[in-house]
């Protein structure tokens, strides 16, 4: 259980898909790598389609999101060690602002700290302006070194 | 418990949400005020990788997203209608990693309802009840259909 791949995948090429995590390829996330930041993309799709009726993105989809943009900011601070640690969710607590429209989705993490043992991380997602997220996480990923 | 003759029709409503259907969310059951629905292990909805082909671990994202549709779901049945609401905050406890294989099981109960929101409590877990691997806390605020 280790995100390997997808730390070799970050180091080889600053833009890319995820597809070494299956979760990630589902969502059709990609990550975009600006300096020290991670951005992630969702291109929008059908599947992702979580209330027919006017069409609105699953909540769970858009955390999902979040969620891997968490994880992939952590795995690009860490990108100095000599091992990346093991990495595991502890929680995760996610507001939801706004509909998510049938556009793509952007998702960025803020590390608030990145301790020994913890990394406490904000993310925030948003679609056609950055000001006006959709939703904003707060998540605490546990480091197994 | 909801009428045995509800489930086709409740399944059948649930495999046209095409998120639900990408993730193979499918019900299970629901009473007068909770849900549950099932999350089978498939290779789509790993977010950790197992090693040297072992099956991975679902990613916890799915397992939010299973948490969601099912905390929304007890809300329709405390309710007793499909009108609208929205998640205005859901948070998740991960205890410990779903066991590679076996399916996770959503159960949502609303605690109260206002006339303008639903707080839910649930639980995920994958075999026993008393072990669970993510504790679930949300707050759902009800629509009028006009406001998104």
């Amino acid at each position: 259980m280790s995100f390997d791949a997808l730390a070799a995948a970050m180091a080889e090429s600053d833009e890319g898909p995820m597809d070494s995590i299956p979760y990630a390829r589902l969502l059709g996330a990609r990550y975009r790598i600006e300096g020290d930041d991670v951005i992630l993309t969702a291109a929008y799709s059908k599947s992702l389609i979580g209330s027919p009726t006017p069409p609105r993105l699953h909540g769970g989809a858009v955390a999902g999101l979040m969620e891997i943009a968490a994880t992939a900011q952590v795995i690009h601070a860490l990108r100095e060690e000599e091992e990346l640690p093991d990495l595991k969710p502890v929680d995760v607590t996610v507001d939801y602002l706004r509909a998510g429209q049938p556009e793509d989705t952007f998702a960025q993490a803020r590390i608030v700290r990145m301790g020994r043992r913890v990394a406490n991380v904000n993310v925030e997602a948003w679609q056609g302006e950055r000001d006006r997220p959709i939703a904003a996480a707060h998540m605490n990923i546990m480091l197994k070194r | 418990m909801i009428k045995a003759a509800m489930k086709p029709v409740v399944t059948h409503f649930m495999s046209h949400v095409p998120h639900v259907k990408a993730l193979g969310i499918k019900f299970s059951n629901a009473g007068r005020d909770w849900a549950e629905l099932s999350l089978p292990w498939s290779e789509e909805i790993v977010g950790y990788p197992g090693k040297d082909g072992e099956k991975g671990v679902i990613a916890s994202g799915a397992i939010f997203a299973l948490m969601d549709t099912v905390g929304g779901f007890s809300v329709h049945a405390a309710r007793m209608s499909s009108s609208g609401h929205a998640t205005l905050d859901l948070r998740l406890d991960y205890l410990r990693p779903a066991r590679p294989g076996e399916t996770v099981v959503g159960y949502s109960k609303v605690q109260k309802l206002t006339r303008s929101v639903a707080f839910v409590r649930g639980y995920a877990q994958d075999g026993e009840r008393d072990d669970p691997l993510a504790l679930m806390s949300g707050i759902f605020m009800f629509t009028k259909g006009a406001k998104s």
